[in-house]
């Protein structure tokens, strides 16, 4: 076979391994790119990687403040499944004290694409989450001494198949997510841990769509890679509740500027529920698109490593 | 806390050192633009894309408000021009057009995506 028919044969069964239905690395469904949130649960399988999150949260209800950086690593098992890895530090001084530092507790994450519909648009993903017990400091630092299961959906839709006379709100998308968190201890330290259900969306207005889909307004880079974005996040305990532990919750407004190997993305942090602190935070996320600065290699899914 | 900023920094740098390789192929311009409205019938629909293409795996069609078929068939990718995607028009009269495009950029990644413009009206 010589090299030019060897390299077309490796294309093509690259392409019938994605294309077109099947899931893909990155966000896609048909015309519809999903940029990786940064609050909420992304819809797809990827090879991707935050590196780093650095968040500073609103300020706590007990006026507390605290700076995080985290790392979260997505890799492809295959093409429809895959895990996430995240671990992240923290630096937390509360009112009047010494800043306390350490590290929060590891998360991972077992993913199943369970549809992309192409013509709509439209993604679905199933996971399973795990945040493990006594993988962070949990005297000082409140990090669970207790394993908690999350299982999980998550979805997108973009808006690309409304009539001509909706065009101008074709680049909207929204991707969001439902769980519920099992603790595997009921209490810890006399205080209950209650079911959590776990609830978020995000909205975004895609220019990237816009100018390649519905209308070329004339922007260039790095304006015409730019995706404003609102997430918004929930958490509500249903059992064993505790009195004044209720919904908290962050609504974050922001923009992401998505190139071809990278995004970058920075949102403004606002408590939607008293719970949930005061005062204004905000983060910035640099995150690569492994599949596409590694094309060849550790960006493909594990199954097609031989 | 300095270490560890420096660790993971130092993680980003060489993550992101290791670019540029080929990546998902994305619209760039096309002409007709998209969305626009052309007084007069192009002989052409030409698309630049962000990345080189793999000229078997990578198409365009243009169809009418019927949906029929009116290009030529004769998709290229001009030799010294691998970002660029080009498709001959039968002679049209004034209406509106849909072009759809599938690609595969030089790495085997698969895009596609779609859009109209109009001839004449506008």
């Amino acid at each position: 076979m010589d090299c030019n028919l060897r390299r077309a044969a490796a294309i093509a069964a690259a392409v019938l391994l994605s294309w077109p239905g099947a899931a893909l690395a990155h966000g896609f469904a048909g015309d519809r790119f999903f940029p990786a949130t940064i609050l909420t649960d992304d819809p797809f399988v990827a090879d991707e990687m935050s590196l780093p999150t650095f968040t500073r949260p609103p300020p706590a209800a007990d006026g507390s403040t605290e700076y995080d950086l985290d790392v979260d690593l997505s890799k492809r098992l295959t093409p429809d499944i895959g895990f996430t890895v995240g671990y992240g530090w923290k630096s937390v001084r509360p009112p009047g004290g010494p800043s306390v530092t350490g590290f929060g507790p590891l998360r991972t994450g077992l993913q199943y694409q369970l549809f992309v519909d192409a013509p709509h648009e439209a993604i679905g993903l199933i996971n399973l989450g795990v945040t493990w017990g006594h993988t962070g400091r949990v005297a000082a630092l409140a990090a669970p001494d207790f394993t908690t299961l999350t299982p999980g959906f998550d979805f997108g839709k973009g808006f690309g198949d409304l009539p001509d006379s909706a065009s101008w709100l074709r680049p909207f998308a929204v991707t969001g997510n439902f769980s519920m968190d099992f603790p595997t201890k009921t209490e810890s330290a006399g205080t209950p841990n209650p079911n959590n259900f776990n609830y978020g969306f995000a909205i975004e207005y895609s220019l990237p769509y816009l100018q390649c889909c519905v209308k070329d307004i004339g922007l260039r880079p790095p304006f015409n890679q730019l995706i404003p974005i609102v997430e918004f996040a929930f958490s509500t305990p249903f059992n064993r509740l505790t009195p004044g532990v209720t919904t908290t919750g962050t609504i974050q407004p922001g923009i992401i500027w998505a190139g071809s190997y990278f995004q970058i993305g920075a949102e403004a942090i606002l408590p939607a529920t008293r719970a949930s602190g005061h005062g204004i935070g905000g983060l910035v996320q640099l995150h690569f698109y492994l599949d596409d600065i590694f094309p060849t290699t550790i960006g493909k899914p594990i199954s097609e490593w031989w | 806390m300095r270490t560890t900023l420096s660790l993971i920094l130092t993680g980003a740098l060489t993550v992101g050192a290791a670019a540029p390789a080929p990546a998902h192929a994305f619209l760039d311009h096309a002409s007709p633009a998209v969305g626009s409205a052309v007084p007069t019938a192009p002989a052409a629909v030409t698309i630049w894309f962000t990345q080189g293409l793999e000229p078997a795996f990578s198409s365009v069609t243009v169809t009418d408000a019927t949906g029929q078929r009116v290009d030529l068939g004769n998709v290229q990718i001009p030799p010294d021009h691998a970002e660029q995607l080009q498709v001959g028009l039968k002679p049209l009269p004034p209406g509106t057009y849909r072009v759809n495009w599938h690609v595969v950029s030089v790495d085997t990644h698969p895009t596609q995506g779609s859009f109209t413009f109009q001839i004449g009206g506008g």
